[in-house]
């Protein structure tokens, strides 16, 4: 049963081949036995699985269908979920069971899927590798000793190791796309503001949007159907209307323009990833599209800009985080001061130390204008790029990372190159605009994803186009040995 | 050394919002501790404020109230400081662009004049919570119930050259708040409260001393007195050769003085950037004109009217105007009494001190408006003298009813019979039989004065009664008769 796809999951519930029950009780076994090597799951939600799980074989009793209705997911866990702690990898959110569930978790409930547990994830999702966890590495199972990828590390090895179909991630940099690249899975990062980020512990505002992570892209359509739409209590989020993702999955791809921006295919691509891109596009003409060289001429200043922009908003973000009212608090505090500075140096890891740093620097008087107003004039034009760019193509595509999984702690000593791994994926979150890995291929045994981008709410766009894609190819359904 | 007195206010007005800025909790004073705090007002991880359109709507109606621009792309900012009764570790205020740029506002001062308060801007924040630091002891408890309070601080230009100038202008944007029912105005609850920045140059200097500021100071009489103390204290100190720091100072009224809160250097950095979970606020043409067109009557064109309907002067008008309930009570009195004129000395004067003596509000009068009214009333149609009318105000501030009815109870109607009038005046001639030689043997100038003391002796005579002209006019009749 954990071959499963939810869109398998989906009929074979819808003809009672199994129960969600069932389900539920084989995917739990199978997490207890498997994740010890992976370390994907920080919570395991027995219990409250076990009901969700109940409650949907009693609502489809009841005549009630529903694509999602009984189907597992596991939430990575700065996705806020009622009486559930929801740590956010962190120390500091050790002993915070969330008092309300976010808007995500709320609609996927809603839609009568079953929690499974809070997967691990890079502390305040900031990394790129899924070490910065307070609960412990996760495990690339394509690898044991290589790294996921991150921030939803958790998310993306315990879906690859098909302990459950989907689970939810957050990408602010990458933290979707990459990790799903390193380990398989096809994931996507909405237009912001299509997904609600009420519930969803924030690392860098502006930049943060939900999104699913599954095996396929028809099951990401099934999850961000649910997932997305407008939500009052989200300022940021849009109002317009939510297409039907799994209607336009079959779309001819016969005309689609597709741009590879050459900046994509310069120093520091590995040159075997090279390839298989080109592979994927091959693949892609074949189905009718039809591609041209295009120019991103300021992609270069992505990653200084995004270090600039999203460590300002997280060393704000976090400042809640004061040992006052929730989270972790010192022992003994001597006075006020005393009470911040231990809570806050005992609660948080180095990275996130790092970048509270990094950002509160960046927005001191005097540093404001020539880092952080930079950065933003810089994020508009990356975001002219994108638009000029979509005058010509209707998508674009290029790697979704310059190099496979690499070893648990080879960049540790060097947080830059470990930054320097977004570079591709961290564009999109500057410009807002949507955008999703698909597994391409292997190198060393490792897998390789390639990355689509298009217009603002054009998802089902992406998502048509790796349905297509994997119509014609079988890298997404390979399974990596002893999972 | 002549010195010249430099102030700057802000002021932070409570909105009368019925929930908070960016939360749906109630905003009501006084309740328990924490019960009026949202998991957003918590500052709860994963929580996002939702702008409350009537806070914006209450700050463009100050803003044009005060004939300002209004900020139609105005931007909220972090404001970034660690403090327990601050949640989320910063607030939500507005920096570059604020919903209220540069506007005025007209004060009438005690010498009569008028004098224009620049505005520099006025923007839109939410309130901290409290800390309390009486019940723990050894600790510090926090209520969350005021946190996210919608505040608008109303920044003025440094035009206040006086302690009694500052009074008078937060006395204005008091009433202002008030007549457009944006703040309840309530100082003893923290509604309105006041920072002062003051300093001091050599009179003829162009540029400005060093300031300092008072925070929170929190009623009129503190206000005046924390400013005049703190000048005093900035002219010694350079007197003596001393230079003043800037710095945050805190007035203490007990002392009455100012200590020292934290100087410049230790001051926070805040960080301030637009803040990403909230997107600029965009105010439309048509939410303006609605709102424009909800406007009250205003005290400037309530101070207009005031002058060019009855004829007040323009001091007198702007003191009416001052509170909302003061013009309504007025004009009120006007309605029944007729005259305008002696219905404002009335309302000012009488009114006043009585109010004053018993440290009510006026909307509390002992002495309504339909009262007062009547006895004026009884003053044009002569059935009292303006002095009988005191007795009879103050028979009806003692709660003995109407005007009428005390005038009828305590035989206070006015004497106009001129045969009594004459009777009681020949007894007081008799009486002075030597002043009346006197009188009569001094010049013109002399005689004013002693024309008086007649006047005196015979309304004494009379118990007041008599009808103050005829005794007058009688009276001059027979002395130079």
């Amino acid at each position: 049963m954990h071959q499963l796809t939810l869109a398998e999951i989906a009929r074979g519930l819808a003809d009672k081949s199994f129960s969600s029950e069932e389900l539920t009780r084989a995917l739990l076994a199978r997490i207890q036995q498997l994740d010890p090597q992976l370390n994907s799951f920080i919570s395991v939600t027995e219990e409250l699985a076990l009901g969700q799980a109940r409650a949907a074989d009693a609502r489809r009793a009841a005549g009630e269908t529903g694509a999602l209705l009984g189907a597992p997911i596991a939430h990575k866990d700065l996705f806020c979920t009622q009486g559930v702690r929801t740590s956010c990898g962190s120390r500091m959110l050790d002993n915070f069971e969330a008092p309300y569930d976010a808007t995500v978790v709320a609609r996927l409930a809603e839609a009568g899927m079953v929690t499974l547990g809070k997967t691990n994830m890079d502390e305040f999702a900031m990394g790129s590798a899924n070490e910065s966890s307070h609960y412990g590495p996760v495990k690339n199972p394509w690898n044991l000793e290589h790294v996921p990828g991150g921030s939803s590390g958790g998310s993306a090895a315990a879906v690859a190791a098909r302990l459950l179909p989907a689970a939810t991630g957050t990408d602010t940099g990458g933290s979707i796309r990459q990790p799903a690249a390193l380990t398989n899975l096809t994931g996507l990062k909405p237009t912001y503001g299509r997904v609600s980020r009420w519930g969803m512990i924030a690392y860098a505002s502006s930049l943060d949007q939900g999104g699913p992570m599954a095996r396929t892209a028809e099951d990401c359509a099934l999850l961000l159907q649910a997932m997305a739409g407008f939500d009052a209590k989200d300022s940021t989020s849009i109002d317009e209307p939510v297409a039907d993702y799994s209607a336009d999955l079959n779309a001819s791809l016969q005309g689609l323009r597709i741009g590879l921006p050459k900046e994509y295919f310069g120093a520091g691509l590995d040159p075997r990833i090279a390839e298989l891109v080109q592979a994927s596009v091959k693949e892609l003409e074949k189905l009718g599209a039809v591609v041209k060289e295009i120019s991103l001429p300021n992609m270069q200043h992505a990653i200084p800009a995004y270090y600039v922009i999203a460590p300002a908003e997280a060393s704000s973000n976090l400042s809640r985080f004061d040992g006052v009212r929730f989270g972790h608090r010192c022992d003994n505090p001597k006075d006020l001061t005393d009470l911040y500075k231990r809570s806050r140096g005992e609660g948080f890891g180095t990275e996130v130390q790092r970048r509270i740093m990094v950002g509160t620097y960046a927005l001191s008087a005097g540093y404001y204008d020539a880092y952080y107003l930079q950065a933003q004039k810089i994020r508009r034009l990356i975001k002219n790029d994108f638009m000029a760019a979509f005058n010509d193509v209707d998508l674009i595509l290029g790697p979704t990372t310059p190099n496979p999984a690499w070893k648990l702690g080879a960049k540790n000593s060097d947080p830059v190159a470990a930054y320097l791994e977004d570079v591709y994926t961290i564009t999109a979150n500057l410009a807002g605009l949507p955008g999703l890995s698909m597994p391409a291929g292997f190198v060393e045994g490792l897998p390789v994803g390639v990355q689509l981008l298009a217009p603002y709410f054009q998802e089902g766009r992406l998502l048509n186009v790796a349905h297509r894609y994997q119509q014609v190819t079988d890298w997404h359904t390979r399974a990596p040995n002893g999972f | 050394m002549q010195w010249e007195v430099v102030i700057g206010l802000e002021i932070h007005t409570q909105l009368a919002t019925q929930s908070k800025i960016f939360s749906g909790s109630a905003t009501t004073f006084g309740s328990e501790p924490n019960t009026q705090a949202s998991l957003i007002d918590l500052g709860m991880p994963g929580v996002l404020p939702v702008l409350n359109q009537e806070a914006v709507r209450m700050a463009c109606m100050f803003g044009l109230a005060v004939d300002a621009e209004i900020g139609k792309h105005n931007v909220f900012a972090r404001k970034n400081y660690f403090y327990p009764d601050l949640p989320k570790g910063y607030q939500i205020s507005q920096m570059e662009l604020p919903i209220v740029g540069k506007g005025h506002l007209d004060i009438a001062l005690e010498d009569g004049t008028i004098k224009r308060v620049g505005i520099t801007r006025a923007h839109l924040e939410e309130d901290a919570g409290k800390s309390l630091h009486e019940d723990f002891s050894g600790s510090t408890g926090i209520d969350l119930n005021r946190a996210g309070t919608p505040l608008l601080e109303i920044v003025s230009e440094p035009d206040m050259r006086s302690a009694k100038e500052a009074v008078a202008y937060v006395k204005a944007i008091h009433a202002l708040v008030r007549y457009l029912g944006i703040c309840d105005g309530n100082m003893a609850e923290g509604s309105l409260r006041c920072d002062c920045n003051v300093s001091i140059r050599p009179r003829g200097q162009t540029e400005f001393g060093t300031r300092c500021e008072i925070k929170n100071v929190n009623s009129f009489r503190f206000i005046e007195r924390a400013i005049n103390t703190e000048i005093q204290r900035q002219i010694d100190l350079i007197e003596d050769g001393g230079r003043v720091i800037q710095e945050t100072r805190l007035y203490d009224p007990n002392k009455d003085e100012t200590r020292s809160m934290r100087s410049k250097e230790e001051a926070n950095d805040y960080r301030y950037f637009p803040d990403p979970d909230l997107l600029p606020v965009v105010i439309e043409d048509a939410f303006l004109d609605a709102t424009r067109a909800s406007l009250p009557e205003l005290p400037p064109q309530k101070v207009e009217r005031f002058q060019s309907q009855y004829g007040l002067s323009a001091y007198d008008a702007n003191v009416l105007a001052s509170s909302r309930e003061q013009a309504d009570y007025f004009e009120q009195v006007v309605s029944i009494g007729g005259d305008a004129k002696l219905a404002a000395n009335w309302v000012m004067v009488e009114l006043g001190s009585l109010l004053n003596k018993l440290g009510v509000e006026i909307d509390q009068a002992p002495v309504t408006a339909g009262q007062l009214g009547g006895m004026l009333l009884r003053i044009t149609d002569n059935t009292i003298s303006g002095k009988i009318a005191k007795v009879v105000f103050e028979a009806m501030a003692g709660g003995e009813g109407d005007a009428d009815t005390i005038i009828e109870s305590r035989g206070l109607k006015q004497v106009t019979d001129t045969g009594a009038i004459e009777k009681v005046l020949d007894e007081v001639l008799a009486a002075n039989a030597d002043q009346v030689e006197q009188y009569r043997a001094a010049d013109e100038a002399k005689r004013g004065k002693m024309f008086g003391f007649f006047v005196g002796q015979a309304m004494k005579a009379s118990k007041g009664k008599a009808n103050p002209q005829q005794v007058n006019q009688l009276l001059k009749a027979k002395l130079e008769g």
